[in-house]
């Protein structure tokens, strides 16, 4: 409140900071104090979220016969963990983790966009109800139906991989089909129609005028259903524990790493490592956007 | 559901016309996709309720509300249930409060505001079954993490020791499991009420400022209630994910020993290794507990008001 205050005070009167007189000076230091103190605490909060992954990366470089060690750290870091997961085979699960979670994102791009981009610019009948469907669904999650997915999907008989692509489209969709949307329903028709005007054709507007207006929308659209799609675990594990290795995906081999009597740490880490960088280095992209589109409708 | 969407017969047949079928182009291929993997298997999960069913897959043939009176008579799903609503109630309600401390943090101007708001989001991007893995790690008996800076501070006097075998003993286990659940809900809570934060216009307070108010009955009187929609959002979305968490529990203690750190969710995953009929009935609760809570959730926003 002091801010706003003194931003109105300093415009009216501009003086410099030596003539201020000295209770308004202290205020300033004051001021200057506490922020410092915040950003104190806020690193510290930082940190505390950050803390479980770098320890994620000590214990995947840490040498296998530091494992019971009681130093936080280890003496060395070993990367011999990743090349001996690499060399059993985790390329295969990292490739159908990409194959699962691409394949998802592609699925969604192309069902997705046209429902959004006509549900934003056509009133047609059944509209409010395919909405209502669509909001609907994005409350739902396979957890609370699994029994059911497993049982249509072993009568479909798909390989895994597809079946996985499917489900993972199936019930991220609902979130890309809000986010494009509202995206595109803040685009004016104007601009299409005005492009028409010039002797584009309906599909050439969208394509050169709306659709790069929306890309903000399609990114975190995209990148939403692949982080969410390659960090599945609970259908994934459902249906592919009894599947060739190669065919499961990186959570289920992560998983397998845990034995009836030990577990694995080393190699286990050092997988949860390379399946972990990539999406938060993908989410960070659009953080700021995937709020906004996980509470429409309710936040704007 | 698609019913809506196809096209009518029209009062007069001859004036059909073959326009009326555009939305379908456009909007079908949607509908089919939740049809098959989101409606379909919850028609599936009902009829499987209502079925004998072998532990490799085969329907033996029907089998009434058996599954459900089994379910019932099971020794350990009143606690199940018992527990889930702890689960739910604690994790969602402590996300909360600390999601609206550090919103404020958040949202106060500092140098590296940028940086700190990214690490907040790291839990929400990785896997939540790796972050899980990472505290199992940490309260491992013998030398986790965990343990070993409780030693160093003097709170933990022996490794190796029922004291430090943290998920070896249920209500232990079930503690810092909601801890990890807090932890991973947090990021996504925190930025909902920051977008709320945001969207309180700077003019609203000045008037307040006027009055001289303090800074924590400025913070009740507007801030809590322009926040009030962003809560709402916030927690019904948190509910529908504890309530659904499964690999929290399922990597730290795979719900044991016995069930006695289960939720319904874990406990509908156990039961189906052996028992479909059941696990299928177990699933029909989960979801008509889901279907409330997303009527409440429509009933509470207003999504009509963006679609309109």
């Amino acid at each position: 409140m002091t801010s706003l205050m003194e931003k109105k005070a300093a415009a009216v009167n501009p003086l410099p900071e030596k003539a201020l007189a000295p209770p308004r000076r202290r205020r300033a230091q004051t001021r200057r104090y506490r922020t410092i103190i915040l950003a104190i605490i806020a690193y510290a909060v930082a940190l505390i979220f950050l803390v479980p992954y770098i320890e994620m990366a000590i214990v995947a470089v840490r040498p296998a016969n530091e494992l019971l060690s009681r130093n936080l750290l280890p003496s060395h870091a070993d990367f011999s963990n990743f090349v001996t997961i690499w060399s059993s085979g985790f390329g295969g699960n990292l490739a159908t983790s990409l194959e699962v979670a691409g394949g998802a994102t592609i699925l969604v791009l192309l069902v997705a966009l046209p429902a959004a981009y006509y549900t934003a610019r056509q009133r047609f009948r059944g509209r409010t109800a395919f909405l209502l469907l669509v909001l609907a669904t994005q409350m739902f999650q396979p957890a609370a139906m699994l029994v059911g997915i497993q049982r249509e999907f072993l009568n479909f008989n798909l390989p895994p991989t597809i079946s996985l692509i499917l489900i993972n489209a199936g019930f991220n969709m609902a979130f890309a089909i809000w986010i494009l949307n509202a995206f595109f329903s803040s685009i004016p028709v104007e601009l299409e129609e005005a492009a028409m005007v010039d002797g584009a054709s309906r599909i050439g507007a969208v394509m050169r005028i709306t659709l790069p207006l929306a890309l903000p929308g399609v990114v975190t659209a995209l990148i939403f259903t692949f982080i969410t799609a390659w960090n599945e675990f609970l259908v994934a594990l459902t249906l592919t524990l009894g599947a060739p290795s190669g065919q499961q995906p990186l959570t289920v081999t992560i998983n397998n790493y845990i034995g009836q009597y030990s577990i694995d740490w080393g190699h286990l880490f050092a997988g949860a490592l390379i399946a972990t960088v990539p999406v938060i280095i993908l989410f960070a992209f659009i953080e700021g956007r995937v709020v906004s589109g996980l509470t429409a409708g309710a936040i704007k | 559901m698609s019913v809506d969407i196809a096209p009518r017969l029209p009062a007069r047949p001859f004036r059909w016309r073959l326009s009326r079928l555009t939305p379908l182009i456009w909007v079908g291929p949607a509908v089919v996709l939740i049809g098959v993997v989101v409606i379909l298997p919850v028609i599936v999960m009902i009829q499987s309720s209502l079925q004998k069913i072998s532990p490799d897959g085969f329907v033996l043939g029907d089998a009434g509300f058996n599954n459900f009176t089994k379910l019932f008579a099971e020794p350990a799903f009143v606690g199940v249930l018992l527990r889930t609503a702890i689960w739910t109630i604690g994790v969602v309600v402590v996300t909360m409060v600390i999601s609206l401390a550090l919103a404020q943090l958040f949202n106060a101007r500092f140098p590296g505001r940028r940086f700190a708001r990214w690490a907040l989001i790291v839990p929400w991007a990785a896997s939540v079954m790796m972050t899980a893995l990472i505290f199992r790690w940490a309260l491992d008996s013998n030398n986790g993490a965990i343990n070993v800076v409780l030693n160093r501070l003097g709170l933990l006097d022996a490794f190796n020791s029922n004291e430090s075998a943290w998920l070896g003993n249920p209500p232990a286990a079930f503690g810092w499991m909601m801890l990890v659940a807090i932890f991973v809900s947090l990021p996504f809570s925190t930025y909902a009420i920051l977008s709320g934060l945001q969207s309180i216009p700077e003019e609203i307070y000045e008037a307040a400022d006027l009055d001289g108010a303090t800074k924590w009955s400025r913070y009740r009187a507007i801030t809590l209630p322009l926040l009030r929609p962003a809560i709402i959002v916030a927690v019904l979305i948190n509910v529908i994910n504890v309530f659904n968490s499964f690999p929290i529990i399922w990597e730290m203690t795979r719900g044991g020993p016995a069930y006695a750190t289960s939720t319904t969710t874990t406990f509908m995953f156990t039961l189906k290794q052996s028992f479909i009929g059941e696990s299928a009935a177990m699933s029909v609760i989960n979801f008509a507990i889901v279907i409330i809570i997303v009527v409440i959730y429509l009933r509470s926003t207003r999504w009509k008001d963006q679609v309109d």
